[in-house]
């Protein structure tokens, strides 16, 4: 307790008063007993101002330090104009505070860095996520190393209130002490401090101009090696405490998870990509002088396959028939596509006898009885062939809804073709039939999907043959890939949200002739009419 | 295999060498004309032969895309709505513009090595309005973006998995029907939660894109070029996360946007029954008549439904002004809409909301209908 009056001298202190500040005997100025931050605080006590003006009482507590301490000072101004200070050491408290505070900020972080490394599975978004968090908050520059690929080592650098920088730097890690055992993931290695006259170049990014100290804390991930970061700053004074590389490690932690998880995900990605790439629905076009489109909806939104599947395998010599073939596979999902894969491999080795749709079917129908699998399919083959400016096709349907003509007319007729599965019985029994498309003539090709969607602006209404038909007539003369996008998107609308089949249109065109298509294939056209 | 003839080879090189100086590039509303004219009748080679002779003479692809084959298939759906084109008519014009669009792509002068970020384009699931996206994703691709253009009737999740592949800059969402707006929230809540911004656009997102700031997308565009220049002006914001979507809509706390949609197979065939009582000559329409009905019926329910979602009333109420032009320029009498919005009332008066929505749609129908009475006089 320190007593002292309006003319700024000290009046009394007490025992304890005197242990902190050792000068303030009566008499004293204030200016020469306790630190600026109380003389001044005390001025503005006793100013001479109106009452009213004053600090009110029980207000004006001043905070400062006194050597290494820290002290509130509590005023109690008298009526004469004396001030009395009563001085508590909140030196602990405001360490607890201030640890407090760290800490809130460091599981604020914490759970911001989370957020933004769960919330992406790719793995350049995450190591440029972890670059930027850690150079804005943990040191003055962060470098996040992805492991080895091949001799590249896939860098991302950021310098604080920059922006993260990519690059592949074909450099060898081992010129880092401790960056390689770091790289390698398993066993763990703990953070290492690096002199900084030990840095190559290549380890300071741009923007930082001088390094006081470095860091290195490996990325542990899900058992697999996710990479490491590297922690620079500027200043050497302003080093690492231990505090902090225990909070770099938390990071990190969070980090090297995200990093091997996008990792994980990428390959499993690229795995399914390469399998799924030869399940996946041709993309098709003309091909001598015959319009080809195709759409593909599997039933599940989330797969990309399923049990349709189509194909155009072009004529091997010219004026010979291309083979389109439609077909469905019972069941769905990715074990059907598995088994459609099947029947597209033995068809496209059967191509040679392409002129004989029954022989062609008659041998995939052993094939399949013969294989494991006990699932059978119904098939739709067609050969078309271009003869002067009309198609020419055979038609052949094994258990399959038989293809409908679209005339340019508007007319719409079903093809006279018919005939069993395959893969059920020892044999098969098929009609071929023989049809001519005149110019702006289109052939349909269906599964069931389509036919039997079930849905309807009333609900639970089947699609149906006659609906299809009667849209078709709305698309004559229409070019190939309009026929199918529309056939798609009446479909689609039908069943709106509800579950549907898979559904597979293929559509063949003989081209409209106000033009002949250049012989190249391309648009560019010459008019005849 | 080049897509030119000799005659134009030479033309082309010289546009390459000095597009600043363009040869007899024909009048904009002069290509335009011609363009429309070929489109119309269903000619590709005489549409992709005008397009390709114009970029020989120096007109910039991106012109061509935005000013020719955007305003004709714009005047396609105008043309389509006044009852003056088939929808068949409609799809084979939108097919000749969508194979016009891969020429000029093909063009010398549309390739350009990518040199900014990688952008998204993609629909809205269920969208299958695909052109204004397919013409975004050329403009992009010539002002030098790597971009994956995904086509119409994207479902979120092969979005979402193509974002944690690619990790693109932005997604570009497309949208036309106010219907799929619901949808349209859905991908774009989907693409922020893996950190990707969305700009959206297309005429789904409302007038000055009042939907698409709703729905929280990241940026809005008129159209494409206004998006292509948003794009460039530097990187979307990443979007916060952890923030939460349901806090945007606070109205679908109350369910009716739920409970409306998904009740409308059975709202559509209990206002089909009671106009047909209301309206002896509905029970002699044919089949297909009938189902005609039924489905402007369970469009009307798509829109309300959609206001409800939105928790505005103008989709509902353009909706039905749009249609009642629409049915008008076919000659079909517009009088049942009025008694289907009662009789819907009817079956949802125990949701405020709907209520208010279905009398606003038909005060704004009904006032509609009196000006077309009165320039009809």
């Amino acid at each position: 307790m320190l007593v002292a009056d309006a003319r700024a001298v000290v009046v009394h202190a007490n025992e304890a008063a005197g242990l902190v500040f050792p000068d303030a005997r009566p008499g004293t100025a204030m200016a020469d007993a306790v630190p600026g931050w109380l003389a001044s605080a005390h001025a503005r006590h006793t100013a001479p101002l109106l009452p009213a003006q004053r600090p009110p009482a029980g207000a004006g507590t001043v905070q400062g330090a006194v050597g290494d301490r820290s002290y509130e000072a509590h005023p109690t101004p008298s009526d004469n104009g004396t001030v009395m200070w009563w001085l508590v050491d909140d030196t602990d408290h405001r360490l607890t505070r201030e640890a407090l505070w760290t800490e809130r900020e460091r599981t604020e972080f914490l759970v911001r860095s989370s957020n933004l490394l769960l919330s992406s599975l790719n793995l350049d978004r995450c190591m440029d996520v972890t670059a930027q968090m850690a150079a804005d908050h943990l040191a003055d520059a962060a470098l996040v190393f992805a492991p080895l690929h091949g001799v590249e080592l896939p860098i991302v650098s950021c310098v604080r209130g920059g922006g993260p920088s990519v690059s592949r730097q074909v450099v060898d890690p081992q010129e880092v002490p401790g960056l390689a055992e770091a790289l390698q993931g398993f066993p763990p290695v703990p953070s290492r401090w690096l002199d900084p006259s030990a840095a190559p170049a290549w380890l300071v990014p741009d923007g930082l101009d001088t390094v006081g100290s470095i860091v290195i804390t490996p990325l542990p991930g899900h058992g697999v090696p996710a990479g490491a970061l590297v922690l620079l700053r500027a200043d050497a004074a302003n080093a690492f405490t231990e505090g902090e590389e225990v909070f770099a490690r938390l990071f990190a932690a969070r980090a090297g998870a995200a990093m091997s998880a996008a990792r994980l995900y990428a390959e499993q990605a690229s795995i399914t990509d390469t399998l799924m790439r030869e399940l996946l629905p041709p993309a098709l076009r003309q091909l001598s002088g015959v319009e080809y489109a195709g759409g593909y909806r599997p039933s599940k939104d989330h797969e990309r396959v399923g049990g349709d599947f189509y194909d155009v395998h072009p004529a091997a010599a010219d004026g010979e028939p291309s083979l389109v073939v439609l077909g469905d596979v019972c069941g769905k999902g990715l074990e059907a596509a598995v088994m459609t894969g099947k029947i597209r491999n033995t068809l496209h080795a059967l191509l040679p006898m392409a002129d004989d749709h029954h022989r062609i079917l008659s041998l995939l129908n052993t094939s399949l009885l013969n294989s494991e699998s006990t699932r059978f399919a119904t098939i739709v083959l067609a050969s078309a062939a271009r003869e002067g400016n009309t198609v020419r096709l055979r038609l052949t349907s094994a258990g399959h809804p038989a293809p409908l003509i679209l005339r340019c007319d508007g007319r719409v007729e079903e093809a006279p073709t018919k005939g069993t599965l395959v893969g059920a019985l020892p044999e098969i029994t098929t009609e071929t039939a023989r049809v001519t498309l005149a110019p702006g003539d289109t052939c349909v090709l269906y599964t069931d999907g389509i036919s039997e969607a079930r849905g309807g602006p009333m609900g639970g209404a089947m699609f149906g043959e006659e609906r299809l038909r009667r849209a078709l007539s709305e698309c004559a003369a229409m070019p190939a890939e309009a026929v199918v996008e529309h056939v798609q998107m009446l479909a689609s609308q039908w069943v709106g949200s509800g579950r549907h089949d898979d559904m597979a249109v293929v559509v063949i065109s003989a081209p409209r002739t106000n033009h002949l298509s250049a012989v190249d294939g391309h648009t560019r056209g010459r008019f005849t009419t | 295999m080049s897509p030119h003839d000799t005659g134009t080879d030479t033309a082309s090189t010289t546009a390459v060498t000095a597009p600043t100086a363009p040869r007899s590039a024909a009048a904009p509303q002069e290509l335009l004309a011609q363009v429309w004219e070929s489109v119309m009748a269903f000619d590709e080679a005489a549409t992709v032969g005008t397009l390709l002779r114009a970029l020989d003479a120096g007109t910039p692809a991106e012109d061509l895309l935005l000013d020719v084959i955007a305003a004709v298939q714009g005047r396609v759906g105008r043309e389509w709505a006044a009852n003056r084109i088939t929808v068949a008519q409609e799809h084979a014009a939108t097919a000749i513009n969508d194979r016009a669009v891969a020429a000029v792509a093909l063009h010398p002068s549309a390739r350009t090595e990518p040199t900014r970020g990688r952008v998204t384009v993609a629909c809205v699931d269920g969208e299958w309005h695909a052109l204004p996206a397919r013409l975004l994703a050329e403009v992009l691709r010539i002002r030098g973006w790597h971009v994956d253009y995904l086509g119409a009737q994207v479902p979120a999740p092969h979005l979402v998995a193509h974002l944690h592949r690619t990790g693109p800059d932005a997604v570009a969402l497309s949208g036309s029907l106010a219907t799929r707006l619901p949808a349209a929230h859905a991908t774009i809540t989907a693409c922020q939660a893996v950190g990707t911004p969305v700009i959206a656009g297309g005429a789904a997102f409302g007038p000055e894109g009042r939907y698409a700031r709703l729905l929280g997308a990241d940026a809005w565009a008129p159209d494409a070029r206004a998006a292509a220049d948003e794009l460039a002006c530097g990187p979307l914001p990443r979007p916060r996360p952890g923030h939460q979507a349901v806090d945007d809509l606070p109205h679908l706390d109350d369910q009716e946007y739920t409970l409306v949609a998904r009740s409308r197979p059975r709202l559509v065939r209990t206002v089909l029954r009671q106009l047909e009582n209301s309206h002896p000559a509905m029970r002699s329409y044919t089949d297909v008549q009938r189902e005609r009905t039924a489905e402007d019926l369970s469009h009307i329910v798509e829109f309300l439904a959609a206001a409800l979602y939105t928790g505005d009333e103008d989709v509902f109420c353009g909706f039905l002004r749009w249609t009642a032009g629409v049915l008008d320029a076919r000659g079909v009498a517009t009088a049942s809409l009025l008694p289907a919005l009662e009789f819907l009332e009817r079956e949802l008066q125990d949701f405020p909301r709907t209520t208010a929505t279905l009398r606003a749609g038909a005060a704004a129908l009904t006032r509609t209908l009196l000006t077309a009475a009165g320039t009809a006089e």
